[in-house]
């Protein structure tokens, strides 16, 4: 499973708080500890912390790269916010994220292409989240044939199918699940699948464990990545634990400490 | 229509290790060996680099060498009764490390002491420049004592030593980081044990880029097929990125070979199997080829003719070995 850490982001108030007192040791040490908690990426998400989102952005991974060199992953919705801080960003790097509109994709795709940067499509247009199951295959076909007129190696795309919260939207789990199905069979080799998994639990209870949950359904569907809590170390180990069961890990006995010492 | 192209990519390959240390790098042997550097699966040259040419190290005893069978008794003659005249005459059979044995510390095999142990070991590095391989009789107890004593001695001389497994590793893993000695770690031909091996000596603080796996093998006839299936699966999960399973592979190929009838047995015990001074190095030679397509690194070898055609393959993937 690959897991992008979501804990740098400026909705979070120690986030914010350090984005606007310039105070890099918090986000070092939340680089360093998700890392450490066995994330293969980091997401950076200026959220409303500061009215320089390009500035705070760098300024983000500047602090990160003090400490780590695994991807990070750019979140940021404006397209002239991301065209600004992806060539800039040293290392590499993920471009969160596209929707599927052709004329989007048609800038951002060449962006991670020309910058050797990967990309996160999402299965979503001016048109909002699909209801179902069929327009989100639509879209991740169009992301498909866009990184192939682009040049981009299918093995640097993630779609995402867009998970909602399930106390808003009871339908939409079992939509994701259905389309990963389909979603998979369009591409030899296959893209990587992602969610944004901690959107699935927003404002519910028992967050932890419908997280758990759905990340072990999803990975049954052929899910293989996911924006969530690396801290969560109960979630990290059904995530370790998926990838075992899928046959993507060898067992050990100590399989969950093997998966965090990589 | 164009042929597909069904070459697979690798992200990963096998860690390199080198063996032996010259006197500019502490120690006192005349060469070094580097072995491992994989890049795709054993003997495919087009899937990714080959690697370092596997190594041929040959096994010395340091004692009990009367027991061996006939055709080895032949080729090495009264070098057998001291391990540093079989570890001269294993170098002139092309052994480019020795494997020294240390059986006849086992309790039940001649109970030699830590001390004959260190005056053997000492004895062979006297006596050759190839670096050593050395390895205990398998009795925790016993190896607990010995290795600990050996790995002292030899300090600087960057040997493999070995076996730690699953259920006896703190104390050579202490021993080795100690004296700066690589590490041969066991386990019975299970790919699950020979990562868990390798984490546990990770945690006591043993760099994973130090081991050589020991899977433990068998000989062409005696379930080489399995041995094959376990290999490649632990090579495709270290070129997948498992840095628990990218170490260098040794197999132990002339214990394994040569403990079978067919190596082993003289004229008159398996009549009708051709002659033995053919019948043996044959066994061994093809045993140990089947290994290397299997992803071995080092080779643990016994009789010259079979070192030689073993080499002969060797050549035919890695061109003439440098000599």
């Amino acid at each position: 499973m690959y897991v992008i850490g979501e804990l740098i982001n400026g909705m979070f108030s120690n986030v914010k708080k350090a984005i606007q007192e310039k105070d890099g040791q918090i986000i070092q040490e939340l680089a360093k500890a998700q890392e450490q908690a066995g994330a293969w990426a980091l997401d950076v998400n200026v959220g409303p912390a500061s009215r320089d989102a390009v500035g705070a952005m760098l300024w983000l991974v500047e602090n990160i790269r003090k400490v780590s060199d695994i991807p990070v992953a750019i979140d940021n919705a404006k397209w002239d916010i991301m065209q600004e801080v992806i060539p800039q960003v040293p290392g590499e790097k993920i471009i969160n994220s596209s929707k599927a509109d052709e004329d989007l994709l048609d800038k951002y795709v060449p962006l991670a292409a020309v910058n050797n940067a990967s990309l996160i499509g999402l299965t979503l247009d001016q048109a909002g989240v699909p209801n179902d199951v069929d327009k989100r295959v639509e879209l991740a076909a169009a992301i498909l044939t866009k990184c192939a007129e682009h040049g981009l190696d299918v093995g640097k795309l993630f779609i995402d199918p867009i998970i909602l919260p399930i106390n808003v939207a009871p339908q939409q789990a079992d939509n994701v699940l259905c389309s990963l199905e389909q979603m998979k069979m369009l591409h030899d080799p296959a893209p990587h699948f992602l969610l944004g998994l901690s959107n699935l639990s927003q404002n519910c209870a028992n967050r932890s464990l419908i997280n758990r949950v759905y990340l072990a359904m999803a990975r049954g569907s052929g899910l293989d990545a996911a924006i969530m809590d690396p801290l969560d170390s109960e979630l990290m180990d059904v995530a370790i634990t998926t990838d075992l069961l899928c046959g993507a890990t060898i067992y050990c006995d100590s399989f969950l400490e093997a998966a965090r010492s990589k | 229509m164009a042929v597909p192209d069904i070459k697979e990519k690798w992200s990963a390959t096998i860690n390199t290790v080198t063996i032996g240390a010259t006197s500019e790098q502490g120690g006192t042997r005349s060469s070094t060996v580097s072995v491992g550097g994989a890049g795709g699966l054993g003997a495919l040259s087009f899937e990714g680099p080959l690697g370092n040419r596997p190594a041929i190290a040959v096994e010395v005893w340091d004692s009990g060498g009367e027991s061996l069978p006939a055709a080895l008794r032949e080729v090495y003659g009264d070098s057998l009764n001291s391990a540093a005249d079989w570890a001269k005459k294993a170098v002139e059979f092309g052994a480019e490390l020795i494997c020294l044995k240390l059986q006849g510390t086992h309790p039940d095999g001649g109970d030699r002491s830590a001390q004959q142990a260190c005056d053997d070991v000492k004895a062979v590095l006297g006596a050759v420049g190839v670096p050593l391989i050395v390895w205990g009789s398998g009795v925790h107890d016993k190896d607990n004592e010995v290795l600990p004593r050996f790995c002292h001695v030899a300090s600087g001389e960057n040997c493999i030593v070995g076996t730690i497994t699953e259920k006896n590793y703190r104390t050579l893993v202490a021993a080795c980081l100690a004296d700066k000695h690589k590490i041969l770690a066991e386990s019975p031909l299970d790919i699950n044990i020979a990562k868990q091996v390798n984490i546990l000596a990770s945690d006591v603080g043993f760099a994973l880029e130090n081991i050589v796996i020991f899977p433990t093998t068998a000989s062409l006839g005696y379930g080489l097929e399995y041995v094959y299936s376990i290999m490649e699966r632990c090579r495709l999960a270290a070129l997948t990125g498992d840095k628990l399973l990218q170490q260098p592979v040794l197999c132990n190929v002339g214990f394994e070979a040569w403990r079978a009838k067919e190596a082993r047995g003289s004229d008159e015990e398996v009549p009708g199997f051709g002659p033995a001074q053919k019948r043996g190095p044959l066994w061994e030679a093809t045993t140990a080829t089947n290994l290397f397509q299997s992803g071995a690194d080092i080779f643990v070898m016994r009789h010259p003719q079979a070192i030689k055609m073993l080499n002969e393959s060797l050549d035919e993937y890695y061109g003439p070995r440098e000599s």
